[in-house]
């Protein structure tokens, strides 16, 4: 199906007989080869200008910036002139494609090197490279390593949320008035900052002395409801603001699963006699699969980057009970300019994440929507 | 005699199944119901309660009443007053507010040019891999489409201190172009995903013809496609809003002075101790109201931004 979809519209129309003069096709080869020559010269006087080899140069990198932004547009402007339609085509991919190109590579380039820099900002001497110590301190990191542990239970807590989220968009999609209602109500707690979500719940609900959480919890009977001083509450407390943020987004994409389920197969099997329990572990479920293991994965991927609400509400503590790798990396560059040993911990983070994801996609990708297309 | 007595009996056992059934499903509605009323209360009882506290005052705080109106809880304008908004204040010369109105422009200049720029260049690609071929070296659409999409899984720590060195080198730190750049890179993998999928809905056959009618290729795009598309470019647009409005993570490292957005501003507030709690619930209100200004009317557009791609 997508492939019929794919074949250019162009071409099949014949809009590429159009010929192309070789003065136009000599013209845009120009175009692109003058302004890639005038970058390059400026990054280059810009480069011997910041290593202080010559005094000849701008302030700071920003002209360069804008010689890029001016390439860009010769580049898009001559691959028209040279490949006519087929340039066109290009056109509507270059923006995007060379925006995130430039934005990703040279992050990715740069931390790298500053990973292997022994680099502290409050210090005095200014980076120097250190080889694999950062590496060498991080094996031996405990606060690392517990922060990762973490990650293994936050994550463990997205399968709970799913059953959840699963049980309310059962209810939504069942045959209710107000659905409206309680669909917008929901949802709202999805579209809160999670900054202000670590205040309104985490710093003034779940308040020791006055908050109405812990006073129904001293009417429930516990005695001391403090939320953040022990470990696995703590944990659990910080899992439940995070439930509450993030249930809505699977909730969402569960009942648009179930919204699209064909009816006639539920109703045949209530005129056989199917309990709803039956119907439910028989139909519903195999035929949510795929929206299922897709509602968990995206959610998997974005559990790994949750930091907002640890760092706003108990900035990892007690003792690293809550912290994730991100609030951990967070209090690194923040609290102790860290910056070599941080950026190194944020690279081998990355590299277990995509270790991860794609051993997960692997496992449970065939499972999922549009996994053999995306 | 029990003969005689099996016709009787047997409308009434019927009858009496007839209503066993109904308090069966009038006891399954009342199930439904209240765990529906229960979440209800679970997800609106935050915002209730900040709402509510910043109109207290500290032995409002202190005994913790709930409903307004009711002894004690008579509404005080006092957490309002020390942003400079409430009714006897909003007038007068006030830093707070300035301060608070700052940071809120901040945030709306941010969110909207990250997902304005976000949607443009997003839609154009998106287009573009839902139509055409393309081959760039070893790459083909397959290979550029996981490209833009495995840019969700970068998390932001990864890329925090690069991008303060660069945006130091660039002159773009504290500055809401920097920003605005980083929040397009964040929210494009996403505006790609669900315009991909609007355009996949939508036939060929239209822009076919238009050509054969002499469009060119972007007149067919903005004439024919677009229009078409804009439901779905508004549901990226929204969804692309709210998740720049919200970041916190880019926001709180690479800006001090100038380009502080809201977030930064909670966050800051909040970490103090010493802050009253009206105050504080105040700000988070104000922090809050948009969103759920977006939440209640714009709901539709939310949930078909989550939903494209992932569900058909």
């Amino acid at each position: 199906m997508q492939t019929t979809r794919t074949v250019p519209v162009a071409s099949q129309m014949g809009m590429d007989q159009y010929a192309i003069s070789d003065s136009r096709r000599l013209a845009g080869r120009a175009l692109i080869l003058l302004t890639s020559l005038g970058l390059a010269a400026i990054v280059l006087v810009q480069t011997l200008h910041a290593f202080a080899v010559i005094d000849l140069g701008f302030e700071n990198w920003r002209p360069t910036l804008y010689a890029s932004v001016v390439w860009a547009t010769a580049l898009g402007a001559g691959q028209v002139m040279i490949r006519g339609e087929a340039g066109h085509r290009a056109l509507f991919l270059l923006p995007a494609l060379l925006f995130t190109i430039a934005m990703v590579i040279f992050p990715t380039f740069f931390g790298i090197y500053i990973a292997f820099t022994d680099w502290n900002l409050s210090a005095f001497e200014g980076q120097k490279f250190n080889g694999l110590e950062n590496f060498y301190t991080l094996i031996h990191d405990a606060y690392f390593w517990n922060a990762l542990l973490n990650m293994v239970y936050y994550v463990l807590g997205v399968l709970v949320q799913y059953v959840i989220a699963f049980g309310l968009a059962l209810l939504l999609n069942a045959d209710i008035r107000a659905r409206k209602f309680f669909r917008v109500a929901f949802l709202l707690p999805f579209m809160l900052s999670p900054v202000a979500v670590s205040w309104m719940i985490g710093k003034s609900l779940m308040e020791f002395r006055f908050g109405p959480l812990a006073t129904l919890m001293r009417h429930l009977g516990w005695d001391n409801p403090a939320f953040f001083t022990t470990p696995w509450i703590a944990r659990l407390s910080i899992m439940l603001l995070d439930a509450w943020v993030w249930l809505p987004f699977m909730m969402i994409l569960l009942l648009a699963g179930l919204q699209a389920l064909p009816k006639e197969i539920q109703e045949a099997a209530k005129v056989d006699g199917a309990t709803p329990w039956q119907s439910f572990w028989q139909i519903t479920f195999p035929l949510m699969l795929s929206v299922s293991v897709t509602a968990i994965v995206l959610r998997i991927i974005f559990q790994l980057k949750l930091a907002d609400i640890v760092i706003n509400t108990t900035s990892g503590g007690p003792g690293g009970a809550t912290d994730t790798v991100s609030s951990f990396i967070f209090r690194e560059y923040r609290d102790r300019s860290n910056v070599g040993y941080g950026t190194m911990v944020a690279e081998v983070y990355l590299i277990i994440i995509i270790v991860f994801v794609s051993l997960l996609l692997k496992f449970v990708g065939r499972w999922m929507r549009r996994e053999n297309e995306a | 005699m029990t003969k005689a007595s099996t016709p009787r009996t047997q409308p009434i056992d019927q009858r009496s199944i007839a209503s066993l059934e109904r308090l069966g499903f009038i006891g399954g509605r009342l199930l439904i119901y209240g765990t529906l009323l229960f979440w209800a209360f679970i997800c609106l009882f935050p915002i209730y309660w900040t709402v509510t506290t910043s109109f207290k005052t500290a032995v409002n705080v202190t005994q913790g009443d709930i409903v307004p109106f009711i002894g004690r809880f008579m509404g005080d304008w006092r957490g309002w007053r020390s942003l400079g908004l409430s009714p006897d204040s909003i007038f007068e010369i006030s830093t707070v507010r300035d301060e608070f109105l700052l940071r809120f422009e901040n945030s709306l200049i941010v969110s909207t040019g990250g997902a304005i720029v976000a949607v443009i260049i997003g839609s154009l690609a998106a287009y573009g891999l839902s139509r055409f071929k393309y081959k760039f070296g070893p790459w083909r659409n397959k290979d550029i489409s996981f490209f833009f999409l495995s840019q969700l899984l970068l998390p932001p720590v990864v890329l925090a201190m690069p991008f303060l060195v660069l945006y130091k080198e660039l002159a773009l730190l504290d500055n809401v172009i920097g920003l605005i750049l980083i929040y397009t890179l964040t929210v494009l993998p996403i505006v790609i995903w669900i315009m991909r999928d609007q355009f996949d809905t939508i036939p060929i056959e239209l822009e076919q013809a238009a050509l054969v009618d002499g469009c060119s290729l972007w007149g067919a795009f903005f004439r024919i496609v677009m229009p078409i598309a804009l439901p779905g470019m508004v549901a990226a647009f929204i969804l692309a809003f709210v998740l720049c409005w919200n970041e916190y993570f880019f926001a709180a490292l690479l800006t001090s002075t100038n380009a502080k957005t809201l977030p930064v501003m909670v966050a800051s507030q909040t970490g103090s101790q010493g802050i009253s709690w009206w105050s504080m619930a105040a700000l988070s209100t104000a922090a809050i109201a948009p969103l759920i200004l977006i939440g209640i009317f714009l709901e539709k557009y939310i949930v078909k931004g989550l939903t494209a791609g992932a569900v058909k």
